[in-house]
């Protein structure tokens, strides 16, 4: 093997995309090098719940073709990508992680699904998850937990943290995942690595299997700020298959994401993510990241959005109330699983004894507790709150936003925390999305990228940058400079010290 | 505010149409009464004069032409399905026997 076959899995998709246009090496060396990868490291990692090798060569064989035809190839074609395996792929199964779908094959290709294609991304395959995405650590996942390539026995955050382990572990360059309240950027930030949550709206749902339709937005994972925005505009933009896709151009973020500059933007710092149950060396790292933001020319200044501290709740209302009616589809009659049906039972009998072992506890728990919340005699003190709690947020972003830029904050309170720790007490995992959560909510744009490790553990640690709606190249020319400057100060980037 | 007991917990998973296990009762009603007691906070925001947000998009209606189109076949739609017959999917029955 070549010393560039060696680093093929370390290369940037950027570089590793360039590599391929030039002709240095062949898109099929380039998947078989990550499929190698995936080989040698996944059973320790569990990041996959299926590897497509032969649509991975298949579709890398074809990239290879068109370049030797001399065809212009995209930004991305070549590179290889994981999946989450909560968007739908036509003749490959699609799980959500959920024992109620183990051996589906879907008939049809989610519109990011076929937008992935036409750019030439070679989907290895579909990365493990927390049940129908309703987690902060993968554990409720129906196949195993995935698990932190930065220290096994941790958690790689969650719902998406196959999503976030494949690319720590360089088993993908790019990666997929959704976020709903958090499932993308917390799991970056525990694993090392880039998430972004896009302005709602702005990629499309269709054949993304919906948790809580008014919260999830699909969006890019990476190892860098630049991969990131190219995977952005490769799946961003309107979609008509998905009535709440916005009809508006998407921000040009890889213009964004190269600019690294942010000499005069106004950035603020909010104070309610901070305090009690905080980490120290989280902590440290943050307010080191605020220091050199203010050292690269950004002016800095502390807001407050009192509101924030009511967003747990909301959510915990919010999401559980759209996924008892989400999750109604899951009825034993049309895919999916069927139990009990012995000729006596009901539809209604055997639809109850399938969603009874179908489901896991966490997504038995959610669909309880949104039932609960939409009961007459209830609605109104907690999911009509709920949603007063959710224009109360928007209004604080609002407020922030008419005198900043961006918003940062710590991605997580905490770093990676130990499989097993918080698996059985809820309130606990669910403060995991803490700082997360009012994006959604508010539906605006959001990131977490890595700032460094925490002294006392030596696990990484997130900053999060928030936008409004729409001003999603905002994130990437705030993350960029950030990500350059740290590089510089590290001497060799973060994301090539990891563990495995 | 009110917490939930296992008679409660019981009520809404036959309305879910959730088959539970006795312990899985147990357990739920327990872990419940404690989420329920932490997100109860929203009531605070209960009485005040805010309009509920359900959505962050100001979308109403969105239309298109309507149009045929190419979608999946009878074959590819029954692909997934747990029992088929005659083109159709097959369930348990309905309404009983008389």
């Amino acid at each position: 093997m070549t010393d560039l076959m060696t680093d093929l899995i370390k290369y940037t998709a950027a570089d590793t995309a360039t590599a391929i246009a030039s002709g240095q090496v062949s898109a099929v060396e380039v998947a078989q090098a990550h499929l190698d990868r995936i080989d040698a490291v996944d059973t320790l990692v569990n990041a996959f719940l299926h590897v497509d090798t032969e649509g991975a060569l298949a579709t890398a064989r074809s990239v290879d073709d068109r370049r030797a035809r001399g065809e212009k190839l995209g930004p991305l074609a070549g590179v290889p990508l994981a999946l989450k395996d909560v968007f739908t792929t036509k003749g490959v199964p699609t799980t959500c992680g959920s024992k109620i779908l183990e051996g589906w094959i879907p008939p049809y290709d989610a519109t990011l699904t076929s937008r992935l294609k036409d750019a030439g991304v070679v989907i290895l395959g579909k990365t493990n998850m927390d049940e129908f995405a309703m987690g902060s650590s993968t554990e409720n996942s129906a196949y195993g937990p995935t698990r932190n390539p930065w220290d096994l026995t941790r958690v790689p955050g969650g719902s998406g943290g196959g999503s976030a382990a494949a690319l720590a572990a360089y088993q993908a360059p790019l990666a997929i995942g959704t976020d709903t309240g958090g499932s993308i950027r917390q799991p970056a930030a525990l694993t090392g690595t880039v998430g972004v949550k896009p302005t709602y709206g702005s990629v499309s749902r269709y054949g993304l299997v919906a948790y809580s339709s008014s919260l999830d937005q699909g969006g890019p994972c990476a190892r860098t700020v630049l991969d990131a925005a190219l995977l952005h505009e490769a799946i961003a933009g309107h979609d008509p298959l998905d009535s709440t896709s916005i009809d508006a151009p998407v921000p040009a973020v890889v213009a964004a994401a190269k600019l690294r500059d942010v000499r005069g933007m106004r950035i603020g710092v909010v104070k309610e993510f901070a305090g009690e149950g905080y980490q120290a060396g989280v902590m440290q790292r943050f307010n080191e990241s605020v220091e050199l933001l203010r050292e690269l020319g950004a002016e800095v200044v502390e807001v407050s959005c009192p509101s924030f501290t009511l967003a747990l709740p909301a959510y915990y209302l919010i999401a559980p109330s759209e996924a008892s009616s989400n999750l109604a589809r899951f009825d034993a009659m049309r895919y999916g699983l069927r139990v009990g049906d012995d000729g006596l039972a009901s539809s209604e009998q055997v639809a109850a004894l399938t969603r009874g072992a179908g489901f896991g506890p966490e997504v038995k728990r959610r669909i309880i507790l949104g039932t609960y919340a939409l009961s007459s005699g209830y609605y109104d003190a907690y999911y009509g709150s709920a949603q007063k709690v959710r224009t109360l947020i928007s209004r604080d972003f609002d407020a922030a936003f008419a005198g900043v830029d961006v918003l940062v904050s710590p991605t997580m309170p905490t770093t990676a925390f130990p499989i097993g720790e918080r698996v059985d007490d809820p309130m606990a995992m669910y403060l995991a999305d803490l700082c997360t959560i009012p994006s959604n909510l508010a539906g605006n744009a959001a990131m977490s990228l890595p700032c460094g490790l925490a002294p006392e553990d030596g696990l990484p640690v997130g900053l999060q940058i928030i936008a409004p709606a729409m001003a999603d190249d905002r994130l990437y020319r705030v993350g960029g400079a950030v990500e350059a400057a740290l590089d510089d100060k590290w001497g060799e980037p973060l994301r090539t010290i990891g563990a495995l | 505010m009110p917490g939930i007991t296992r008679e409660e917990v019981a009520h809404l998973a036959r309305l879910s149409r959730l088959e539970l296990q006795a312990e899985e009762l147990d357990h739920f009603a327990e872990q419940l009464d404690v989420i329920i007691g932490a997100v109860a906070r929203v009531s605070e925001v209960a009485g005040l004069d805010v309009p509920p947000t359900s959505h962050p998009l100001p979308l109403t209606n969105v239309m298109r032409a309507d149009e045929v189109r190419p979608s999946l076949t009878p074959e590819q739609a029954l692909s997934g399905a747990p029992a088929a017959e005659e083109q159709r999917f097959r369930v348990p029955q309905i309404l009983g026997e008389d």
